[in-house]
Protein backbone atom coordinates (compact mmCIF):
# COMPACT_ATOMS: atom_id res chain seq x y z
CA UNK A 1 0.00 0.00 0.00
CA UNK A 2 1.15 3.39 -0.94
CA UNK A 3 1.66 5.86 2.50
CA UNK A 4 -0.52 8.65 2.19
CA UNK A 5 0.53 11.91 1.33
CA UNK A 6 -1.30 15.15 0.29
CA UNK A 7 -4.55 16.66 0.55
CA UNK A 8 -6.26 13.28 0.96
CA UNK A 9 -4.40 12.34 4.39
CA UNK A 10 -5.09 15.89 5.57
CA UNK A 11 -8.96 14.98 4.92
CA UNK A 12 -8.61 11.67 7.14
CA UNK A 13 -6.54 13.14 9.91
CA UNK A 14 -8.62 15.90 10.09
CA UNK A 15 -11.95 13.66 9.71
CA UNK A 16 -10.41 11.87 12.39
CA UNK A 17 -9.68 14.64 15.20
CA UNK A 18 -13.38 15.82 14.68
CA UNK A 19 -14.38 12.15 15.39
CA UNK A 20 -12.86 12.24 18.20
CA UNK A 21 -13.29 15.00 19.99
CA UNK A 22 -17.29 15.34 19.06
CA UNK A 23 -18.21 15.37 22.80
CA UNK A 24 -15.98 18.69 23.28
CA UNK A 25 -17.44 20.85 20.33
CA UNK A 26 -20.69 19.65 20.11
CA UNK A 27 -23.21 21.93 21.67
CA UNK A 28 -25.08 19.91 24.39
CA UNK A 29 -26.12 15.99 25.02
CA UNK A 30 -28.37 16.39 21.92
CA UNK A 31 -26.07 16.92 19.50
CA UNK A 32 -23.89 14.13 20.85
CA UNK A 33 -26.38 10.94 20.66
CA UNK A 34 -27.07 12.76 16.86
CA UNK A 35 -23.28 11.96 15.96
CA UNK A 36 -24.10 8.17 17.93
CA UNK A 37 -26.87 7.51 15.73
CA UNK A 38 -25.04 8.88 12.74
CA UNK A 39 -22.07 6.09 13.55
CA UNK A 40 -24.54 3.02 14.06
CA UNK A 41 -26.56 4.08 11.03
CA UNK A 42 -23.09 4.18 8.85
CA UNK A 43 -22.18 0.99 10.40
CA UNK A 44 -25.43 -0.40 8.95
CA UNK A 45 -24.96 1.58 5.32
CA UNK A 46 -21.16 0.27 5.37
CA UNK A 47 -23.30 -3.47 5.95
CA UNK A 48 -25.69 -2.83 3.34
CA UNK A 49 -23.42 -1.54 0.75
CA UNK A 50 -21.49 -4.45 0.52
CA UNK A 51 -23.98 -5.90 -0.83
CA UNK A 52 -25.47 -3.21 -3.04
CA UNK A 53 -21.86 -1.61 -3.91
CA UNK A 54 -19.47 -4.01 -4.20
CA UNK A 55 -21.52 -7.07 -4.87
CA UNK A 56 -24.49 -5.38 -7.27
CA UNK A 57 -27.38 -7.20 -5.17
CA UNK A 58 -29.99 -4.29 -3.73
CA UNK A 59 -31.63 -5.48 -1.03
CA UNK A 60 -34.67 -3.89 0.44
CA UNK A 61 -34.93 -6.51 3.60
CA UNK A 62 -32.17 -5.54 5.53
CA UNK A 63 -34.22 -3.47 8.43
CA UNK A 64 -35.32 -7.13 9.33
CA UNK A 65 -31.93 -8.15 10.11
CA UNK A 66 -31.09 -5.04 11.82
CA UNK A 67 -34.72 -5.76 13.49
CA UNK A 68 -33.43 -9.67 14.65
CA UNK A 69 -30.63 -8.80 16.22
CA UNK A 70 -32.12 -5.92 18.19
CA UNK A 71 -35.06 -7.95 19.14
CA UNK A 72 -32.77 -10.77 20.09
CA UNK A 73 -30.65 -8.51 21.91
CA UNK A 74 -33.91 -7.45 23.91
CA UNK A 75 -35.44 -11.10 24.13
CA UNK A 76 -32.34 -12.25 25.93
CA UNK A 77 -32.17 -9.87 28.67
CA UNK A 78 -35.69 -9.67 29.46
CA UNK A 79 -35.28 -13.63 30.41
CA UNK A 80 -32.53 -12.77 32.08
CA UNK A 81 -29.63 -13.10 31.14
CA UNK A 82 -26.48 -10.68 30.73
CA UNK A 83 -25.28 -8.21 28.06
CA UNK A 84 -22.79 -10.52 26.63
CA UNK A 85 -25.24 -13.73 26.33
CA UNK A 86 -27.58 -10.88 24.49
CA UNK A 87 -25.19 -9.71 22.14
CA UNK A 88 -23.35 -12.91 21.52
CA UNK A 89 -27.28 -14.19 20.84
CA UNK A 90 -28.13 -11.16 18.93
CA UNK A 91 -24.83 -11.53 16.10
CA UNK A 92 -25.42 -15.49 15.76
CA UNK A 93 -28.93 -15.02 15.30
CA UNK A 94 -28.21 -12.16 12.50
CA UNK A 95 -25.78 -14.11 11.08
CA UNK A 96 -28.15 -17.24 10.92
CA UNK A 97 -31.12 -15.15 9.46
CA UNK A 98 -28.73 -13.38 7.11
CA UNK A 99 -27.73 -17.30 6.15
CA UNK A 100 -31.73 -17.62 5.26
CA UNK A 101 -31.73 -14.53 4.08
CA UNK A 102 -29.13 -15.60 1.21
CA UNK A 103 -29.87 -18.72 0.65
CA UNK A 104 -33.69 -17.86 -0.41
CA UNK A 105 -32.45 -14.64 -2.55
CA UNK A 106 -29.54 -15.65 -4.16
CA UNK A 107 -31.34 -17.71 -6.40
CA UNK A 108 -31.91 -14.52 -8.68
CA UNK A 109 -30.48 -11.32 -9.02
CA UNK A 110 -31.61 -8.14 -10.28
CA UNK A 111 -35.09 -7.63 -9.61
CA UNK A 112 -35.81 -11.09 -8.39
CA UNK A 113 -33.14 -10.54 -5.70
CA UNK A 114 -34.53 -6.90 -4.52
CA UNK A 115 -38.36 -8.62 -4.19
CA UNK A 116 -37.28 -11.88 -2.05
CA UNK A 117 -35.59 -9.56 -0.08
CA UNK A 118 -38.58 -7.74 0.24
CA UNK A 119 -40.61 -10.48 1.13
CA UNK A 120 -38.33 -11.89 3.56
CA UNK A 121 -37.80 -8.31 5.18
CA UNK A 122 -41.85 -8.07 4.99
CA UNK A 123 -42.15 -11.90 6.94
CA UNK A 124 -39.82 -10.63 9.55
CA UNK A 125 -41.72 -7.50 10.26
CA UNK A 126 -45.08 -9.35 10.26
CA UNK A 127 -43.47 -12.02 13.08
CA UNK A 128 -42.08 -8.54 15.53
CA UNK A 129 -45.80 -7.07 15.23
CA UNK A 130 -47.72 -10.71 15.42
CA UNK A 131 -45.46 -13.25 17.63
CA UNK A 132 -46.43 -10.88 20.45
CA UNK A 133 -45.20 -13.78 23.37
CA UNK A 134 -41.55 -13.15 21.78
CA UNK A 135 -41.45 -9.40 20.55
CA UNK A 136 -44.54 -7.79 22.96
CA UNK A 137 -46.27 -7.10 19.53
CA UNK A 138 -46.59 -3.63 18.85
CA UNK A 139 -45.22 -2.57 22.41
CA UNK A 140 -42.04 -3.73 21.79
CA UNK A 141 -39.21 -4.69 23.98
CA UNK A 142 -38.00 -2.29 26.96
CA UNK A 143 -34.39 -2.72 27.86
CA UNK A 144 -32.50 -1.52 31.23
CA UNK A 145 -29.10 -0.25 31.46
CA UNK A 146 -26.19 -0.70 28.92
CA UNK A 147 -23.27 -3.28 29.18
CA UNK A 148 -19.76 -2.14 30.71
CA UNK A 149 -17.12 -3.11 28.27
CA UNK A 150 -13.64 -3.76 30.29
CA UNK A 151 -15.71 -2.41 33.05
CA UNK A 152 -16.16 0.66 31.60
CA UNK A 153 -19.84 2.58 31.57
CA UNK A 154 -21.49 3.95 29.00
CA UNK A 155 -24.51 5.13 30.12
CA UNK A 156 -23.85 8.70 29.25
CA UNK A 157 -24.35 10.12 25.41
CA UNK A 158 -20.43 10.88 25.33
CA UNK A 159 -19.48 7.47 26.45
CA UNK A 160 -21.64 5.87 24.42
CA UNK A 161 -20.72 7.92 21.89
CA UNK A 162 -17.12 6.70 22.32
CA UNK A 163 -18.15 3.44 22.41
CA UNK A 164 -19.93 3.57 19.15
CA UNK A 165 -17.17 5.28 17.58
CA UNK A 166 -15.21 2.51 17.80
CA UNK A 167 -17.08 0.07 16.50
CA UNK A 168 -17.46 2.18 13.67
CA UNK A 169 -14.01 2.41 12.97
CA UNK A 170 -13.39 -1.42 13.40
CA UNK A 171 -15.83 -2.02 11.31
CA UNK A 172 -14.66 0.60 8.26
CA UNK A 173 -11.48 -0.90 8.57
CA UNK A 174 -13.12 -4.13 8.34
CA UNK A 175 -15.01 -3.51 5.12
CA UNK A 176 -11.54 -1.44 3.66
CA UNK A 177 -9.55 -4.32 3.97
CA UNK A 178 -12.31 -6.84 2.48
CA UNK A 179 -12.63 -4.26 -0.49
CA UNK A 180 -8.70 -4.24 -1.47
CA UNK A 181 -8.69 -8.45 -0.91
CA UNK A 182 -8.76 -11.05 -3.56
CA UNK A 183 -12.20 -11.96 -2.48
CA UNK A 184 -13.16 -8.14 -2.31
CA UNK A 185 -11.87 -8.40 -6.34
CA UNK A 186 -13.77 -11.31 -7.02
CA UNK A 187 -17.13 -10.10 -5.58
CA UNK A 188 -17.15 -6.64 -7.57
CA UNK A 189 -15.89 -9.54 -10.40
CA UNK A 190 -19.17 -11.39 -9.93
CA UNK A 191 -21.07 -7.74 -10.19
CA UNK A 192 -19.80 -6.79 -13.15
CA UNK A 193 -19.41 -10.36 -15.42
CA UNK A 194 -20.91 -13.20 -13.36
CA UNK A 195 -20.70 -15.20 -16.36
CA UNK A 196 -16.46 -14.76 -17.00
CA UNK A 197 -15.86 -15.17 -13.42
CA UNK A 198 -17.88 -18.63 -13.46
CA UNK A 199 -15.68 -19.76 -16.74
CA UNK A 200 -12.79 -18.48 -14.92
CA UNK A 201 -13.02 -20.71 -11.78
CA UNK A 202 -14.65 -18.65 -8.99
CA UNK A 203 -17.69 -20.40 -7.20
CA UNK A 204 -19.98 -17.23 -8.03
CA UNK A 205 -22.96 -18.23 -5.35
CA UNK A 206 -20.39 -18.73 -2.90
CA UNK A 207 -18.31 -15.70 -3.15
CA UNK A 208 -21.91 -13.88 -2.98
CA UNK A 209 -23.00 -15.50 0.00
CA UNK A 210 -19.99 -14.45 1.89
CA UNK A 211 -20.30 -11.15 0.67
CA UNK A 212 -24.14 -11.45 2.56
CA UNK A 213 -22.72 -12.81 5.50
CA UNK A 214 -20.12 -10.27 5.99
CA UNK A 215 -23.38 -7.64 5.32
CA UNK A 216 -25.00 -9.71 7.80
CA UNK A 217 -22.43 -9.12 10.29
CA UNK A 218 -21.80 -5.66 10.24
CA UNK A 219 -25.90 -4.93 10.13
CA UNK A 220 -26.18 -6.87 13.13
CA UNK A 221 -23.73 -5.32 14.90
CA UNK A 222 -25.53 -2.14 14.17
CA UNK A 223 -28.55 -3.42 15.59
CA UNK A 224 -26.93 -4.17 18.66
CA UNK A 225 -25.85 -0.20 18.96
CA UNK A 226 -29.38 0.77 17.68
CA UNK A 227 -30.66 -1.00 20.42
CA UNK A 228 -28.87 -0.32 23.43
CA UNK A 229 -29.36 3.57 22.37
CA UNK A 230 -32.88 3.93 21.96
CA UNK A 231 -33.25 1.40 24.97
CA UNK A 232 -36.77 0.09 22.75
CA UNK A 233 -37.45 -1.77 19.90
CA UNK A 234 -40.39 -1.99 17.99
CA UNK A 235 -41.40 -3.49 15.03
CA UNK A 236 -41.32 0.82 13.41
CA UNK A 237 -37.87 0.15 13.14
CA UNK A 238 -37.96 -3.73 11.19
CA UNK A 239 -41.03 -1.65 8.17
CA UNK A 240 -40.29 -1.59 4.83
CA UNK A 241 -39.58 2.14 5.45
CA UNK A 242 -36.23 1.55 7.16
CA UNK A 243 -34.89 -0.81 5.03
CA UNK A 244 -35.71 1.89 1.84
CA UNK A 245 -34.09 4.56 4.14
CA UNK A 246 -30.58 2.82 4.40
CA UNK A 247 -31.10 1.85 0.96
CA UNK A 248 -31.00 5.49 0.33
CA UNK A 249 -28.24 6.64 2.54
CA UNK A 250 -26.31 3.99 0.36
CA UNK A 251 -27.02 5.63 -3.11
CA UNK A 252 -27.32 8.89 -1.63
CA UNK A 253 -23.90 8.78 -0.44
CA UNK A 254 -22.07 6.80 -3.46
CA UNK A 255 -22.78 3.19 -3.74
CA UNK A 256 -19.62 1.04 -3.95
CA UNK A 257 -17.70 3.75 -2.50
CA UNK A 258 -15.88 3.46 1.38
CA UNK A 259 -17.32 6.86 2.55
CA UNK A 260 -20.22 7.35 0.60
CA UNK A 261 -22.64 5.23 3.12
CA UNK A 262 -21.06 7.38 5.97
CA UNK A 263 -21.78 10.49 4.18
CA UNK A 264 -25.40 9.47 3.08
CA UNK A 265 -25.90 8.02 6.93
CA UNK A 266 -24.99 11.69 8.12
CA UNK A 267 -27.21 13.18 5.62
CA UNK A 268 -30.49 11.16 6.44
CA UNK A 269 -29.99 11.07 10.64
CA UNK A 270 -29.49 15.12 10.11
CA UNK A 271 -32.23 15.96 8.18
CA UNK A 272 -34.32 13.34 10.28
CA UNK A 273 -33.44 14.62 13.60
CA UNK A 274 -31.97 17.90 13.51
CA UNK A 275 -33.70 19.78 10.20
CA UNK A 276 -37.06 18.19 11.52
CA UNK A 277 -36.97 20.54 14.93
CA UNK A 278 -37.13 23.61 12.21
CA UNK A 279 -39.15 21.97 9.56
CA UNK A 280 -42.16 20.54 9.89
CA UNK A 281 -42.35 19.16 6.33
CA UNK A 282 -38.51 17.84 6.34
CA UNK A 283 -39.89 14.46 4.48
CA UNK A 284 -40.30 16.82 1.41
CA UNK A 285 -36.93 18.31 2.40
CA UNK A 286 -35.41 15.00 2.65
CA UNK A 287 -36.93 13.93 -0.78
CA UNK A 288 -36.08 16.90 -2.65
CA UNK A 289 -32.36 16.34 -1.88
CA UNK A 290 -32.51 12.93 -3.19
CA UNK A 291 -33.98 14.45 -6.11
CA UNK A 292 -30.84 16.92 -5.93
CA UNK A 293 -28.35 14.36 -5.94
CA UNK A 294 -30.16 12.23 -8.40
CA UNK A 295 -30.21 15.40 -10.48
CA UNK A 296 -26.93 16.56 -9.95
CA UNK A 297 -24.65 13.48 -8.58
CA UNK A 298 -25.97 10.64 -10.07
CA UNK A 299 -23.42 8.28 -8.67
CA UNK A 300 -24.04 9.81 -5.16
CA UNK A 301 -22.19 12.49 -2.77
CA UNK A 302 -19.12 11.21 -2.75
CA UNK A 303 -17.81 10.45 -5.98
CA UNK A 304 -19.81 13.45 -7.17
CA UNK A 305 -18.32 15.57 -5.20
CA UNK A 306 -14.96 14.17 -5.73
CA UNK A 307 -15.66 14.56 -9.45
CA UNK A 308 -16.82 18.17 -9.18
CA UNK A 309 -13.80 18.60 -7.10
CA UNK A 310 -10.90 17.31 -10.16
CA UNK A 311 -12.98 19.30 -12.66
CA UNK A 312 -12.65 22.61 -10.43
CA UNK A 313 -9.05 21.80 -10.04
CA UNK A 314 -8.17 21.50 -13.24
CA UNK A 315 -10.22 24.80 -14.57
CA UNK A 316 -8.17 26.52 -11.75
CA UNK A 317 -5.24 24.80 -13.33
CA UNK A 318 -5.90 25.64 -16.61
CA UNK A 319 -6.49 29.54 -15.00
CA UNK A 320 -2.84 29.52 -13.45
CA UNK A 321 -1.76 28.11 -16.65
CA UNK A 322 -2.74 31.05 -18.99
CA UNK A 323 -1.92 33.44 -16.31
CA UNK A 324 1.95 31.88 -16.38
CA UNK A 325 1.95 32.26 -20.26
CA UNK A 326 0.80 35.88 -20.13
CA UNK A 327 3.71 37.28 -18.19
CA UNK A 328 6.49 38.17 -20.50
CA UNK B 1 -5.54 -40.08 -25.16
CA UNK B 2 -7.20 -37.62 -26.51
CA UNK B 3 -7.48 -34.13 -25.43
CA UNK B 4 -10.69 -33.43 -25.37
CA UNK B 5 -13.56 -36.39 -26.53
CA UNK B 6 -16.98 -35.79 -27.11
CA UNK B 7 -19.42 -38.63 -27.67
CA UNK B 8 -23.08 -38.75 -29.11
CA UNK B 9 -23.22 -34.90 -27.87
CA UNK B 10 -27.36 -33.64 -27.91
CA UNK B 11 -28.82 -30.84 -27.07
CA UNK B 12 -32.18 -29.38 -27.74
CA UNK B 13 -33.81 -25.69 -26.69
CA UNK B 14 -37.68 -26.82 -26.90
CA UNK B 15 -38.42 -28.45 -29.83
CA UNK B 16 -34.91 -27.24 -31.50
CA UNK B 17 -31.89 -28.98 -31.98
CA UNK B 18 -28.66 -27.23 -31.48
CA UNK B 19 -26.18 -30.11 -30.97
CA UNK B 20 -27.45 -33.56 -32.54
CA UNK B 21 -25.01 -36.37 -31.93
CA UNK B 22 -21.88 -34.68 -32.17
CA UNK B 23 -18.33 -36.27 -31.75
CA UNK B 24 -15.61 -34.54 -32.00
CA UNK B 25 -11.80 -36.22 -30.76
CA UNK B 26 -8.85 -33.87 -30.59
CA UNK B 27 -5.37 -35.01 -30.05
CA UNK B 28 -3.00 -33.37 -27.38
CA UNK B 29 -1.42 -30.06 -29.09
CA UNK B 30 -3.99 -30.55 -32.17
CA UNK B 31 -5.44 -27.14 -33.68
CA UNK B 32 -8.68 -27.84 -34.58
CA UNK B 33 -10.71 -25.59 -36.37
CA UNK B 34 -14.96 -25.27 -36.00
CA UNK B 35 -16.90 -24.05 -39.01
CA UNK B 36 -20.08 -23.97 -39.87
CA UNK B 37 -22.48 -21.28 -41.03
CA UNK B 38 -24.60 -18.83 -38.42
CA UNK B 39 -27.12 -20.81 -36.36
CA UNK B 40 -24.91 -24.17 -37.24
CA UNK B 41 -24.77 -24.56 -33.53
CA UNK B 42 -20.67 -23.91 -33.08
CA UNK B 43 -20.79 -21.60 -29.99
CA UNK B 44 -23.40 -23.45 -28.26
CA UNK B 45 -21.33 -26.52 -28.45
CA UNK B 46 -18.43 -24.29 -27.02
CA UNK B 47 -21.16 -23.95 -24.14
CA UNK B 48 -21.31 -27.50 -23.99
CA UNK B 49 -18.14 -28.33 -23.45
CA UNK B 50 -17.11 -25.59 -20.60
CA UNK B 51 -20.18 -26.74 -18.91
CA UNK B 52 -22.08 -23.06 -19.10
CA UNK B 53 -25.17 -25.43 -21.01
CA UNK B 54 -25.78 -28.99 -19.81
CA UNK B 55 -26.34 -31.79 -22.51
CA UNK B 56 -29.16 -33.38 -22.80
CA UNK B 57 -27.09 -37.04 -23.18
CA UNK B 58 -23.89 -37.73 -24.53
CA UNK B 59 -20.34 -37.27 -22.84
CA UNK B 60 -17.30 -35.09 -22.62
CA UNK B 61 -14.05 -35.99 -21.85
CA UNK B 62 -11.00 -34.07 -20.90
CA UNK B 63 -7.58 -35.81 -21.05
CA UNK B 64 -9.42 -39.09 -20.09
CA UNK B 65 -11.86 -37.79 -17.51
CA UNK B 66 -15.49 -37.68 -17.55
CA UNK B 67 -16.13 -34.27 -17.33
CA UNK B 68 -19.91 -34.19 -18.71
CA UNK B 69 -21.49 -33.33 -15.43
CA UNK B 70 -18.67 -31.28 -13.87
CA UNK B 71 -19.84 -27.91 -12.94
CA UNK B 72 -18.48 -25.10 -15.34
CA UNK B 73 -16.17 -23.47 -12.50
CA UNK B 74 -14.29 -26.77 -11.97
CA UNK B 75 -13.37 -26.94 -15.62
CA UNK B 76 -10.58 -24.21 -15.93
CA UNK B 77 -8.98 -26.12 -12.83
CA UNK B 78 -8.92 -29.17 -14.62
CA UNK B 79 -7.02 -26.91 -17.38
CA UNK B 80 -9.50 -25.90 -19.88
CA UNK B 81 -9.93 -22.26 -20.28
CA UNK B 82 -12.22 -19.92 -23.29
CA UNK B 83 -12.76 -16.79 -25.20
CA UNK B 84 -15.87 -15.52 -25.86
CA UNK B 85 -17.17 -14.04 -29.24
CA UNK B 86 -18.76 -11.32 -27.59
CA UNK B 87 -15.70 -9.85 -25.44
CA UNK B 88 -16.54 -10.38 -21.70
CA UNK B 89 -14.26 -8.16 -19.57
CA UNK B 90 -14.18 -6.06 -16.46
CA UNK B 91 -14.80 -2.56 -17.74
CA UNK B 92 -13.90 -0.54 -14.89
CA UNK B 93 -10.87 -1.97 -14.44
CA UNK B 94 -7.49 -2.17 -15.70
CA UNK B 95 -5.64 -4.28 -17.85
CA UNK B 96 -3.60 -6.11 -15.67
CA UNK B 97 -6.76 -6.35 -13.12
CA UNK B 98 -8.36 -8.25 -15.48
CA UNK B 99 -5.74 -10.75 -16.13
CA UNK B 100 -5.37 -10.54 -12.42
CA UNK B 101 -8.51 -12.23 -11.64
CA UNK B 102 -7.71 -14.73 -14.32
CA UNK B 103 -4.75 -15.47 -12.35
CA UNK B 104 -6.52 -15.44 -9.06
CA UNK B 105 -9.48 -17.93 -10.75
CA UNK B 106 -7.43 -20.87 -10.22
CA UNK B 107 -5.20 -19.94 -6.74
CA UNK B 108 -6.32 -21.14 -2.99
CA UNK B 109 -5.69 -16.92 -2.57
CA UNK B 110 -9.25 -16.30 -4.03
CA UNK B 111 -11.06 -16.82 -1.16
CA UNK B 112 -9.04 -14.29 0.84
CA UNK B 113 -10.70 -11.62 2.25
CA UNK B 114 -8.05 -9.93 4.50
CA UNK B 115 -4.56 -9.70 2.00
CA UNK B 116 -3.79 -6.24 0.39
CA UNK B 117 -4.28 -7.73 -3.33
CA UNK B 118 -1.62 -5.35 -4.35
CA UNK B 119 1.01 -6.75 -2.14
CA UNK B 120 0.52 -10.20 -4.02
CA UNK B 121 3.69 -9.42 -6.32
CA UNK B 122 3.50 -12.68 -8.03
CA UNK B 123 0.11 -11.83 -8.76
CA UNK B 124 1.23 -9.06 -11.16
CA UNK B 125 4.67 -10.86 -11.85
CA UNK B 126 2.47 -13.51 -13.23
CA UNK B 127 0.16 -10.95 -14.96
CA UNK B 128 2.86 -8.84 -17.03
CA UNK B 129 3.91 -12.07 -17.99
CA UNK B 130 0.56 -13.26 -19.50
CA UNK B 131 0.54 -9.59 -20.92
CA UNK B 132 3.65 -9.83 -22.97
CA UNK B 133 2.41 -12.45 -24.27
CA UNK B 134 0.11 -10.25 -25.85
CA UNK B 135 2.43 -7.72 -26.39
CA UNK B 136 0.18 -5.49 -23.90
CA UNK B 137 2.79 -5.34 -21.11
CA UNK B 138 3.31 -1.26 -21.61
CA UNK B 139 -0.15 -0.74 -21.49
CA UNK B 140 -0.66 -2.93 -18.16
CA UNK B 141 -1.60 -0.10 -16.04
CA UNK B 142 -4.13 1.22 -18.28
CA UNK B 143 -8.22 1.14 -17.39
CA UNK B 144 -9.66 -1.18 -20.25
CA UNK B 145 -12.57 2.01 -20.92
CA UNK B 146 -9.22 3.11 -22.69
CA UNK B 147 -8.05 0.38 -24.97
CA UNK B 148 -9.04 -0.65 -28.56
CA UNK B 149 -11.57 -3.21 -29.75
CA UNK B 150 -8.66 -5.13 -31.16
CA UNK B 151 -6.45 -4.93 -27.52
CA UNK B 152 -9.17 -6.20 -25.45
CA UNK B 153 -9.62 -9.11 -27.74
CA UNK B 154 -5.51 -9.54 -27.08
CA UNK B 155 -6.43 -8.91 -23.56
CA UNK B 156 -9.15 -12.08 -23.38
CA UNK B 157 -6.17 -13.96 -25.09
CA UNK B 158 -4.09 -12.87 -22.55
CA UNK B 159 -7.00 -13.89 -19.49
CA UNK B 160 -6.91 -17.39 -21.01
CA UNK B 161 -3.25 -18.01 -21.67
CA UNK B 162 -2.36 -16.60 -17.83
CA UNK B 163 -4.43 -19.57 -16.64
CA UNK B 164 -2.22 -21.72 -18.58
CA UNK B 165 -4.56 -24.28 -20.02
CA UNK B 166 -4.04 -27.78 -21.25
CA UNK B 167 -6.91 -26.73 -23.93
CA UNK B 168 -8.03 -23.57 -25.32
CA UNK B 169 -11.28 -22.97 -26.75
CA UNK B 170 -11.18 -19.67 -28.73
CA UNK B 171 -14.77 -18.21 -30.26
CA UNK B 172 -14.02 -16.16 -33.08
CA UNK B 173 -10.96 -14.45 -32.07
CA UNK B 174 -10.84 -12.55 -35.52
CA UNK B 175 -14.11 -11.44 -35.04
CA UNK B 176 -14.72 -6.98 -35.45
CA UNK B 177 -10.81 -6.80 -36.21
CA UNK B 178 -9.39 -4.49 -38.90
CA UNK B 179 -6.67 -6.74 -40.71
CA UNK B 180 -3.98 -5.37 -39.20
CA UNK B 181 -5.02 -6.62 -35.89
CA UNK B 182 -5.87 -9.68 -36.99
CA UNK B 183 -2.63 -10.30 -37.92
CA UNK B 184 -1.44 -9.63 -34.57
CA UNK B 185 -3.87 -11.97 -33.09
CA UNK B 186 -2.83 -14.71 -35.48
CA UNK B 187 0.99 -13.82 -35.18
CA UNK B 188 0.15 -14.91 -31.33
CA UNK B 189 -2.40 -17.98 -31.56
CA UNK B 190 0.78 -19.26 -33.73
CA UNK B 191 3.24 -18.49 -31.10
CA UNK B 192 1.48 -20.43 -28.29
CA UNK B 193 3.32 -23.75 -27.45
CA UNK B 194 2.42 -27.38 -28.99
CA UNK B 195 1.43 -28.14 -25.08
CA UNK B 196 -1.72 -26.33 -25.28
CA UNK B 197 -4.22 -28.09 -27.36
CA UNK B 198 -6.49 -25.43 -29.20
CA UNK B 199 -10.20 -25.11 -30.50
CA UNK B 200 -11.05 -22.93 -32.69
CA UNK B 201 -14.57 -21.11 -34.03
CA UNK B 202 -13.96 -18.83 -36.46
CA UNK B 203 -15.89 -17.10 -39.81
CA UNK B 204 -12.82 -15.58 -41.32
CA UNK B 205 -11.64 -18.47 -43.56
CA UNK B 206 -8.06 -17.00 -44.53
CA UNK B 207 -6.78 -16.64 -41.71
CA UNK B 208 -8.49 -19.79 -40.03
CA UNK B 209 -7.34 -22.32 -42.56
CA UNK B 210 -3.66 -21.28 -42.10
CA UNK B 211 -4.77 -21.80 -38.21
CA UNK B 212 -5.95 -25.16 -38.88
CA UNK B 213 -4.77 -28.81 -38.96
CA UNK B 214 -8.36 -31.05 -38.87
CA UNK B 215 -11.13 -29.39 -39.33
CA UNK B 216 -14.73 -29.84 -38.38
CA UNK B 217 -17.69 -28.39 -40.23
CA UNK B 218 -20.89 -28.17 -38.41
CA UNK B 219 -24.67 -27.80 -39.83
CA UNK B 220 -27.56 -27.38 -38.56
CA UNK B 221 -25.87 -29.07 -35.16
CA UNK B 222 -24.71 -31.88 -37.15
CA UNK B 223 -20.82 -32.91 -37.89
CA UNK B 224 -21.42 -33.04 -41.53
CA UNK B 225 -17.55 -33.27 -42.63
CA UNK B 226 -14.40 -34.35 -40.48
CA UNK B 227 -11.03 -34.39 -41.93
CA UNK B 228 -7.62 -32.44 -42.27
CA UNK B 229 -7.50 -29.54 -43.85
CA UNK B 230 -7.14 -30.40 -47.50
CA UNK B 231 -10.04 -32.93 -47.65
CA UNK B 232 -12.79 -30.86 -45.77
CA UNK B 233 -12.12 -27.89 -48.03
CA UNK B 234 -12.08 -30.68 -50.75
CA UNK B 235 -15.44 -31.80 -49.87
CA UNK B 236 -18.13 -31.12 -52.12
CA UNK B 237 -20.84 -30.63 -48.71
CA UNK B 238 -18.50 -28.16 -47.26
CA UNK B 239 -18.96 -26.11 -50.81
CA UNK B 240 -22.57 -27.02 -50.55
CA UNK B 241 -23.24 -26.03 -46.67
CA UNK B 242 -20.27 -23.36 -46.37
CA UNK B 243 -18.12 -22.12 -48.96
CA UNK B 244 -20.67 -20.80 -51.44
CA UNK B 245 -21.03 -22.64 -54.77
Amino acid sequence: MTPLTGPRALVYVVALAALATVPYWMPGDYYINVSSQILFYAIFALGLNVLVGYAGLVSLGHAGLLGIAAYATGYVLQSGYGHSAAILTALLLGLVSMAVYAVLSLRATGIGFIMITLALGEIVWGLCYRWTSITGGDNGINLHGRPRPFGLSIDSPSAYYYATLVVFLVALAAVTIFVRSPLGAALMGTRDQPRRMNALGYHVWGIRFWACMFSGLLTAISGVLFVYYTQFISPQAVDLTSSAEVLLMVISGGAGTLFGPIIGAALVVVVKSVVSGFIERWNLLLGAIFVAIVILMPEGLVPGTARLWRLAWRKAGARRGVKAEAKP
Amino acid sequence: MSALRVKALCKAFGGLRVTTNVDLDVQPGERRLIIGPNGAGKTTLFNLITGELMPDSGSIELFGDDITRAPSRRRPHMGMARTYQIITLFPHDTIIHNVSLALLGLSKMRWNPFIDIKRLGHLADDGHAALTRVGLSHIADRPLSQTSYGERRRVEIAMALAQNPKILLLDEPFAGLSIDERRDVHQLLLGIPRDVTMVMIEHNMDVALEFAERITLLHFGEVIVEGTRAEVVADPRTREVYLGH
